[in-house]
């Protein structure tokens, strides 16, 4: 008896043990993009939703351009199409056009799509017309994985309007055959008496960046740049700029609002912190490469993950993709936190403090959202749920120009860069623990998100642009966008503008 | 036939006139006289568009000003260009069917697609263009330099709509009767003398037609604009459509970007008018 027993036991245990690679294996034939991992139990997973019929129904998605969000939201139509029935129409549509293309129906009263895809700072106006996730995907097992702070950023008022589908944040991308390479610092150390090393400061990557800049330094016969960034005006540029602002002008001793004073509503754009980061981004187009004032993201992720450039810092893309396979820099670049600045303004005492500081910018990232005119509600959330399911996700954060990040509390680990993207080990711990200790930072800055926030970001991009382009000076650029600032402010009116903002400082100052 | 049956027949044709332009231009003139944007519906606020536009928005003049001298510099070269083209194959040349193809093919092209081809061309790290000329030491910063971009979009816009323009004015070339050249010939007139004193002046109506169709269009730019600039870098690229874009389709401020269609519509009425009395004054002046 006790043999029949524990041969049973071993027969179940050894089922249960190899079924999920059994069903991984079923899945993942089928689908070769999961095929690293297979599917992965959930609410959402390839199984389940292979059990749901949409046979005759339609779903209607408005998306990015491919291939940033544009081509995992059409690669998982069409496995979703395959796996309920249903007909998947995917429009591609470019980045500062998607908050028109849904505002315009949104206005008039029609749901040309059933799921619009945007960005996360878009909650403010787009939530009137938006479903509410509901609670059945609230439970799910993929949402349960998801981190606080990104439910956060998904909700407001604690409902949530935005299904979260990627998570963003800009950090530091260095390269590290070059940082952390002994000759390399010697070399520097020798022409700079300064050392080479992962930049602290604003102005030290300045330098490090100058100095790589316009030579061959990897010895591939090609010139390298010091910095490839998001330069080109309306192109996400304004996101960049508070990138570089965050280390002059976020000082965690004056609580009460970054973009403006939340007691005034008095716009900080233009204080001598932000002037001096702009100082600095100005002096940055010295050393980006020929063009580089013109770059957008797909020209900074294809420069920076290319290998021609020491430098990048933005969104998690152009790190992923110098980690895809394909790439000639694989294994040889690192990720930091954003660099500081050795002094940082006090809009109170209106005085510089000479202290070092530094501000992760939780920048907002990819968000979805499913219209509440919809007459297909149910399988528009099925269709988000499955595009974030664990084998997707997991898929999807591989692959550089996807714009999928991480956003869940697994995508921490660092073994899943090591054990499926073949990433070196130090290269994976650095990534992970970059993003985590952003999470955990108490000087975080989040997104703008109150009414007409685009335009408040175009003007930020056109005051930039101009100081960039030499039009007029950082201060010049920076007392434009302040003025237009205040016109947005009153225009919107103050209480509706200041209302919403304070749900972001409260984020901001720790206190939700 | 009842007298009155017969405006019957003109409501289809009246019904898709009043849809198609007097309803748009109506709703425009509303929606400029209202807060439409992303927080307010369309509610009436009188004049403060219009107030706003005239004295606090020195962007649009801006933005004009360079569509005027972006416009009016692209149609000079692309009927300078023009003309000598349609000279070329009006005469009987080897290849000329060849030629009359070749020379229409830019404008059959799809201008966005063609621009972002033009974008890579003129790409300062990866471009050809800048490839080719790194050998003679130069580099220049065709998509960064404020005045280099200009010039970029002149040479894309030329290149697109050049063919354009040939095509009129080899339509007209073609229609130009033989006698005056042939009385011409035996008096004896150069070939110079007969363009400037022949050619040139039966050529003046297709002209003014080709110039002003062709200023219509180019006042109009903005494709060329949005993937080839973005109106940068900087601001040195925008021009009023592109910015209207932005105000109205970006930032959603309807209402305001209504108002500036609207002005900018009647200053293209006003403008193109005088600009055609000019042109057949100058031209047709005998």
């Amino acid at each position: 008896m006790k043999i029949i027993k524990t041969c049973l036991t071993a027969v179940i245990s050894s089922v249960l043990m190899f079924s999920p690679m059994a069903y991984a294996d079923k899945w993942g034939d089928q689908f070769p993009h999961i095929k690293a991992t297979g599917d992965i139990a959930g609410d959402c997973s390839y199984e389940e939703m292979s059990k749901k019929n949409y046979k005759g129904k339609t779903l209607k998605i408005n998306t990015h351009a491919v291939p940033v969000i544009g081509q995992p939201t059409a690669l998982h139509a069409e496995q979703f199409a395959k796996l309920t029935g249903a007909k998947v129409d995917v429009t591609h549509t470019p980045a500062g056009d998607l908050y028109a293309k849904a505002m315009v129906p949104f206005k008039a009263g029609q749901a040309p799509y059933d799921i619009v895809f945007g960005f996360s700072n878009f909650i403010n106006d787009w939530k009137r017309y938006l479903a509410p996730v509901p609670k059945k995907y609230m439970n799910s097992t993929e949402m349960k994985d998801v981190t606080k702070s990104h439910i956060g950023v998904s909700s407001w008022d604690g409902t949530m309007y935005q299904y979260p589908v990627d998570g963003d944040r800009h950090y530091l991308k260095y390269r590290k055959d070059v940082i952390d390479n002994p000759e390399m610092q010697k070399k520097y150390k020798a022409d700079t008496g300064k050392e080479l090393r992962v930049p602290r400061t604003w102005k030290e990557y300045g330098e490090m960046a100058k100095y790589f800049n316009g030579w061959d330094w990897d010895g591939d016969g090609e010139k390298e740049y010091g910095s490839a960034e998001v330069m080109k005006k309306d192109d996400l540029m304004f996101a960049a700029f508070f990138s570089r602002s965050v280390a002059y002008a976020k000082n965690p001793r004056t609580p009460g609002g970054f973009f403006f004073d939340l007691d005034t509503m008095k716009p900080n754009i233009n204080n001598p912190g932000f002037v001096e980061a702009l100082g600095d981004w100005v002096e940055a187009t010295k050393y980006v490469p020929p063009g580089g004032i013109n770059f957008g993201l797909g020209d900074e992720i294809g420069s920076f993950g290319g290998g021609q450039t020491l430098f990048s810092f933005s969104w998690d893309d152009a790190f992923i993709a110098a980690m895809q396979d394909d790439s000639p820099i694989k294994n040889k670049v690192g990720a930091a936190p954003l660099p500081g600045a050795d002094r940082v303004w006090n809009r109170t005492s209106n005085s510089w403090e000479n202290q070092y500081n530094q501000a992760p910018y939780i920048v907002w990232g990819w968000a979805v959202g499913v219209a509440k005119k919809s007459k297909v509600k149910d399988m528009a959330f099925d269709y988000l749920c499955f595009f974030s399911n664990g084998a997707n996700h997991q898929a999807d954060l591989a692959i550089g120009n996807f714009g999928v990040n991480p956003f869940k509390n697994s995508d921490f680990d660092p073994n899943i860069y090591i054990n499926t993207m073949g990433w070196d080990a130090d290269i994976a711990n650095s990534y992970t623990k970059t993003l985590l200790d952003m999470e955990k930072s108490k000087n975080r800055v989040f997104p703008l998100r109150v009414p007409g926030v685009f335009e408040f970001t175009s003007a930020v991009a056109t005051g930039t642009s101009k100081a960039l382009a030499g039009q007029l000076s950082p201060q010049e650029a920076l007392d434009e966008v302040a003025k237009e600032w205040e016109a947005i402010v009153q225009r919107v009116g103050k209480k509706a503008v200041q209302d919403a903002y304070a749900v972001g400082v409260k984020m901001e100052d720790n206190k939700l | 036939m009842n007298f009155k049956q017969k405006y019957v027949f003109l409501f289809p044709g009246l019904f898709v006139l009043i849809g198609i332009l007097i309803f748009p231009i109506i709703f425009v003139v509303r929606l400029s006289l209202s807060g439409w944007n992303s927080y307010n519906g369309l509610n009436f606020i009188g004049l403060e568009n219009y107030i706003r536009l005239f004295t606090d928005d020195p962007r649009f003049w801006e933005s004009f000003f360079r569509l005027s001298f972006l416009s009016v510099t692209t149609v000079i070269l692309q009927y300078v260009i023009g003309f000598a083209l349609a000279h070329l194959v009006w005469k009987d040349i080897k290849f000329q069917r060849f030629f009359r193809v070749l020379f229409l093919i830019p404008m059959m092209t799809t201008p966005v697609i063609m621009t972002v081809i033009w974008r890579t061309f003129f790409h300062e790290s990866l471009g050809p263009v800048n490839d080719i000329l790194s050998n003679f030491g130069m580099s220049p910063k065709w998509l960064t330099d404020p005045v280099l971009a200009k010039v970029t979009v002149i040479i894309v816009e030329v290149w697109q709509w050049t063919p354009f323009m040939f095509l009129l004015l080899l339509a007209g070339l073609l229609s130009l009767p033989k006698e005056p050249f042939l009385a011409a010939a035996i008096d004896g007139a150069s070939p110079v003398r007969k363009f400037l004193y022949v050619t040139f002046p039966l050529m003046a109506p297709i002209s003014i037609g080709a110039i002003i169709i062709r200023l219509i269009e180019a006042s109009k730019i903005m494709d060329t604009v949005y993937v080839l600039t973005s109106g940068g870098p900087g601001t040195s690229t925008e021009t009023s459509s592109f910015y209207i874009f932005i105000k109205g389709l970006r930032e959603f401020q309807m209402g305001y970007a209504a108002s500036m269609s609207f002005t900018y519509l009647i200053i293209m009425i006003i403008s193109l008018t005088v600009i055609a009395k000019v042109l057949t004054k100058l031209m047709l002046k005998d």
